[in-house]
């Protein structure tokens, strides 16, 4: 097959390796061959995850197609390349929704069951693989596996989580959750610090979907300031007369694009701090409001090419999770250092999980997750994070691998207690190591230490 | 019955997308090529995309023989026929110059294949007195160059046997459009060195589907190649042996 060797990066276009590109056509075309590869669905892993440095890497975008669709009981199989985007089209009209979705629309199936991503209703409904019914696992060797919580069920778990380093995620059955509009009952309530956040996010205060967004440069007494969001989809009796014989129409999110780089220094803490208090104030002040879907879910998707807001050398993002019990002092800890720290994150946001799922390298974990945009202006942001991290193991808690570039492998086994246990199904899988990236090196997901 | 359109080669990615586009303006689709488990793929996506009837069988360009047989059964099967796209190709490499039994699957492909199905089509269209008929061919028929000759006499000759189709079903009331791609983005290109200007197989797609709603018979697409091409196909033969294209 034809290649394309050029220089490849994820959604933080940090780093940038030297990928040889594959991007097979036809189904039986997606296939390992005999040099290690990594899969890759959209690129909205923030690192490295899908790069393979001076290696290959398997472009799922043209294997794109639905299979199946049952209206009735909202079960869809697909190739994995296809998009979330590309479901919403097909589903919302018929009346189902993704049971879970991420933050953008842009990420493949494929790419959502690697990372088992986790959408707003994380604390109800779980993480992306508790909604898979089976996938069609291509391994090392060719062979098409069938897999499911029922049939093969440690390649399933392995696989659910796995970042594409089982094999490659061929087909995807996904279980839709009914939808009855396209719009959502919005609710925000500002909260004035931390300790009032926390108060916000408890179950009491529950909708179908629940997040929080922080103003990162507040300190002191301000610390943790921000706004809770909790939405559901809006009931057809909740839509306004107009809306409520066609409850499932809506009118596009207008589309902009950024087309160039914006100069580094754009950020800065002040700009983002006078952003952030226009927002504070804007938001916090909105109350109960109707939403089309897309800004409620997909709120960044509305601007493409938003990552060259921060510039040419990119933007680390940093998501942990910490366990319930540590949450409130862990997060604390994190958000003062880096309110002390004087760089600013755009973007912040909290919310808390439900129980940890079965994934055996799935990222969610009872307890709170705080994600952070940082743009890599020198190499200082990496000692931050450094230090973050060791705040995160002493508070018990976890870094997500999807938005990952620069994890060690020492806390990368911390954080993840299961990992023997993958390691074991992963060799039993893939004998030779023929599923490898840029990621896998990095950690040594492979090796025992 | 809404309209229902044959597309020739459906497993290219110009030819996937192009059976989208038409599906989405309410066409019944048949997908006719070589790679059975392929089309069962695409078929099955263009049902649950656009709710429209899709059907699929197998096409082999260069089984001539079975050509007539084959249109006879899809018009059947799909209670008449009211478009052909042909999108089949084969670009060969530069070996197909060197190596005649190379070169002759260029040619079989791209142009004899397509003449034989072609010509069974145009009887069918021109009997029904409607109907229309498009063509892929290239940028690369309209002038000879010593990276891909072979392919380009093929693609010119489907030119030339388009254009007199054309001419003998113009006054029948059937439509017959000379599509000339330049780059686009699919396997045939993937990773070639020197590509410039690549459009998407959608673009191309929503361009050859939308073409039936406005006039026209020899569609560059994108739109600049009919430009390019002029420039090109009018530097004197003198300068133009001398470069190397
Ligand atoms: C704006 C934005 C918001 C986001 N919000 C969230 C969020 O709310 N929650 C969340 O969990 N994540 C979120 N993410 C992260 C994103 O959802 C995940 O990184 C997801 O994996 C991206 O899918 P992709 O198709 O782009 O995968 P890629 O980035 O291309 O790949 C990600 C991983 O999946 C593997 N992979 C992809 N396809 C296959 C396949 N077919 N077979 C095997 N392995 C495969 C790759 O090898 C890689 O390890 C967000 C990202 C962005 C840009
Ligand atoms: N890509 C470009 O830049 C470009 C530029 C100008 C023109 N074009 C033309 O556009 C058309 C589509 O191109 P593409 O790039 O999408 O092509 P592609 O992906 O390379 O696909 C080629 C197609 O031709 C089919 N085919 C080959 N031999 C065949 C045979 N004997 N019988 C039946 N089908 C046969 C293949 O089908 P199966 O193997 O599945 O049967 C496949 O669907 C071609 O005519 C090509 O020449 C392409």
């Amino acid at each position: 097959m034809a290649t394309l060797t050029t220089q490849l990066c994820g959604w933080g276009r940090y780093p940038v390796h030297t990928c040889e590109l594959e991007r097979p056509d036809r189904y039986r075309d997606f296939h390992p061959g005999a040099v290690p590869a990594i899969a890759r669905g959209r690129g909205r892993s923030y690192g490295d995850a899908a790069l393979n440095q001076n290696g290959r890497v398997l472009l799922s975008e043209r294997l794109n197609r639905f299979l199946a669709f049952d209206r009735e009981r909202g079960v869809v199989r697909a190739e994995a390349g296809l998009t979330l985007e590309e479901l919403l089209a097909v589903a919302i009209p018929r009346g189902w929704f993704p049971a879970v979705t991420p933050g953008t629309r842009y990420a493949s199936l494929g790419g959502c069951v690697a990372a088992d991503v986790h959408g707003k209703n994380h604390h109800r409904d779980g993480s992306f693989g508790d909604h898979v019914l089976g996938l069609e696992l291509i391994l090392a060797d060719g062979n098409r596996l069938p897999c499911s919580p029922q049939e093969h069920p440690d390649a399933f778990w392995a696989t659910i989580g796995g970042m594409g380093l089982t094999g490659l995620i061929g087909e995807v059955t996904l279980r839709l959750a009914p939808l009855e509009s396209a719009h959502v009952v919005v609710q925000h309530r500002p909260a004035r610090d931390l300790e009032q956040m926390f108060h916000l996010l408890e179950p009491s205060f529950d909708d179908h979907y629940t997040v929080a967004w922080v103003d990162c440069l507040a300190a002191g007494r301000d610390l943790g300031r921000g706004i809770a969001m909790a939405g559901h989809h809006a009931a057809p009796d909740e839509l306004p007369s107009a809306l409520r014989a066609i409850p499932l129409e809506h009118r596009p999110q207008r589309r902009h694009s950024l087309p160039f780089d914006l100069p580094g220094r754009v950020l800065n803490p002040w700009t983002v701090r006078a952003f952030n208090a226009l927002y504070y104030r804007r938001q916090g002040g909105k109350g109960r409001f109707l939403a089309g879907y897309e800004s409620f879910f997909y709120p960044l998707d509305g601007l493409l090419h938003w990552n060259r807001m921060y510039g040419k050398r990119g933007f680390l993002q940093y998501q942990c999770a910490i366990p319930t019990a540590e949450a409130f002092q862990g997060i604390k800890a994190l958000l003062e250092r880096l309110a002390a720290s004087r760089r600013p994150s755009f973007l912040a946001v909290l919310k808390r999980f439900g129980p940890q799922g079965r994934g055996l390298l799935s990222f969610p974990t009872a307890g709170y997750t705080l994600a952070l945009d940082l743009p890599l202006r020198d190499p200082g942001v990496f000692a931050l994070l450094d230090e973050l991290d060791r705040t995160v193991l002493v508070h018990g808690g976890r870094v997500y691998l999807a938005k990952d570039a620069r994890l060690s492998p020492a806390a990368f086994r911390a954080m993840y207690p299961r990992y023997p246990e993958w390691l074991e199904i992963k060799r039993a899988l893939d004998p030779e190591g023929s599923f490898s990236s840029s990621l896998s090196r990095r950690l040594a997901m492979g090796e025992e230490e | 019955m809404s309209q229902s359109v044959l597309i020739l080669g459906a497993t290219s990615a110009i030819a996937r997308a192009s059976a989208h586009a038409f599906a989405a303006r309410g066409y019944r689709v048949y997908c006719a090529g070589r790679d059975m488990e392929e089309l069962r793929r695409i078929a099955a996506d263009l049902e649950i995309r656009h709710g429209t009837e899709v059907k699929y069988g197998r096409f082999d360009a260069e089984a001539t023989d079975g050509h007539r047989a084959f249109l006879d059964g899809v018009t059947e099967e799909m209670g008449g026929l009211d478009g052909l796209l042909l999108a089949f190709g084969h670009l060969g490499d530069q070996v197909a110059a060197r190596d005649f039994s190379a070169g002759a699957a260029v040619i079989a492909r791209n142009f004899t294949g397509a003449a034989s199905i072609l010509g069974h089509a145009a009887d069918y269209f021109e009997s029904r007195g409607r109907g229309f008929i498009i063509g892929i061919s290239s940028v690369a028929g309209d002038r000879g160059r010593q990276s891909n000759y072979v392919y380009g006499a093929a693609k010119g000759a489907l030119s030339l046997y388009l254009q007199g189709l054309r001419n003998r079903l113009f006054p029948k009331g059937v439509r017959v459009i000379t599509v000339k791609p330049g780059f686009v983005d699919t396997a045939m290109t993937f990773g070639m060195p020197g590509l410039f200007l690549v459009a998407s197989p959608h673009y191309v797609a929503e361009r050859i589907a939308g073409a039936l709603d406005k006039g026209g018979d020899v569609l560059y697409l994108p739109w600049f190649w009919r430009y390019i091409m002029l420039i090109i196909v009018h530097i004197p033969e003198t300068v133009f042996k001398r470069l190397k294209l």
